[in-house]
């Protein structure tokens, strides 16, 4: 961990604040009214806004997720140095990617 | 109060063990007296560090029941389980012997954490005035009391996990000097605490804050050398 990962972990955690919030709101109205998926996919179909907030949502998750990765492997097994940073752009990439296909499906 | 107590002593170096003595036991003891009693009436081979005996040097520190402690400072009423004792070499450092443990990685530690005043003047120029009410003095005499005993640093679970971080003590000596306004180094300082294994390593454990036995936050100064290193990286400064 140095002053640069870690100001980026704790930006991406202050975008993150409210935009989890909406998530939870937004879980809540859909699962109280009873919305289906087709309901569902009927207003984020082909909608920026709905895309742009999780896509925003997918990349900050990444980038934070994988700094935290990084640290806890870097205490907890021997991976040091380049290969500790090989390890969190794994895992930063493949959570960008598995969340921008989601995002993708609800949007595209 | 029983008569004696059990004492278990690591003895050797990092694949020793421990050997326990039965050692009389007597009122106001401290931890130091029983090891003095353990070196002087039953194996003169045992290793220890001692120095002042009066809780102001730090020479003593030991892992007494689990947990760091100056030996001197700590009564042995107040640890005693069950009448018996275990007391082994600091954590965290190379045992050398017995109960003393090799301390150069602490101190090399201190000197790359830039812990060292650099002068901005000489002899020649009046000297510098400085209010101890200012907010830098302030800030650095809370933390200033630091003896190096290698308390915090034995009881860190990030020094533990990461044999980069530089660790509580190192951090706090840093903390003190970039509030010292006479320090020309400040720059090389903060580059010195904002890389891998610097304050950023800090998970705020403060298992350091609640066992220093001066009663010193290092916490509270590396959290503040977090934020000053950030907002330097951020006005391009480091």
């Amino acid at each position: 961990m140095n002053v640069r990962l870690y100001l980026l972990q704790r930006a991406t955690a202050a975008i993150m604040a409210p935009l989890v919030l909406a998530h939870l709101v937004l879980i809540y109205y859909a699962t109280s009214r009873g919305l289906s998926a087709a309901d569902i996919l009927g207003r984020t179909r082909g909608s920026l806004v709905w895309g742009a907030f999780y896509a925003l949502f997918v990349l900050c998750a990444a980038v934070h997720g994988a700094i935290g990765v990084r640290a806890v492997v870097g205490e907890w097994t021997p991976l040091r140095g380049r290969a500790l940073d090989v390890a969190m752009w794994a895992v930063g990439l493949l959570l960008a990617v598995l969340g921008l296909r989601a995002v993708a499906a609800v949007v595209l | 109060m029983a008569d004696t107590i059990e004492v278990s002593l690591w003895r050797g170096r990092g694949d020793g063990r421990y050997q326990t003595f039965t050692v009389p036991r007597r009122e106001s003891q401290t931890v130091l007296d029983v090891v003095t009693w353990v070196q002087r009436n039953a194996d003169p081979t045992l290793a220890y560090r001692f120095a002042c005996r009066v809780g102001m040097c730090g020479s003593c520190a030991m892992t007494v029941n689990g947990r760091p402690r100056w030996t001197c400072r700590t009564h042995v009423a107040r640890v005693v389980e069950d009448g018996r004792l275990r007391i082994g070499p600091l954590a965290n450092l190379p045992v050398i012997k017995d109960l003393a443990c090799d301390m150069t990685a602490f101190f090399e530690k201190w000197q790359a954490a830039r812990g060292v005043f650099a002068p901005s003047a000489t002899r020649a120029e009046p000297m510098a005035r400085i209010s101890p009410a200012s907010p830098e003095r302030r800030a650095a005499d809370a933390a200033i009391e630091c003896i190096n005993c290698a308390v915090c640093y034995a009881a860190c679970d990030s020094v533990r996990w990461n044999e980069a971080y530089l660790g509580p003590a190192a951090l706090n000596r840093a903390w003190t000097l970039v509030n010292d306004v006479r320090d020309a180094a400040n720059r090389e300082r903060l580059a010195a605490v904002a890389g891998d294994g610097g304050c950023h390593a800090c998970h705020t454990h403060q298992s350091c804050r609640e066992l220093c036995p001066a009663a010193l936050n290092p916490t509270a100064s590396i959290a503040a050398l977090k934020r000053r290193t950030v907002r330097a990286y951020i006005w391009g400064e480091l």
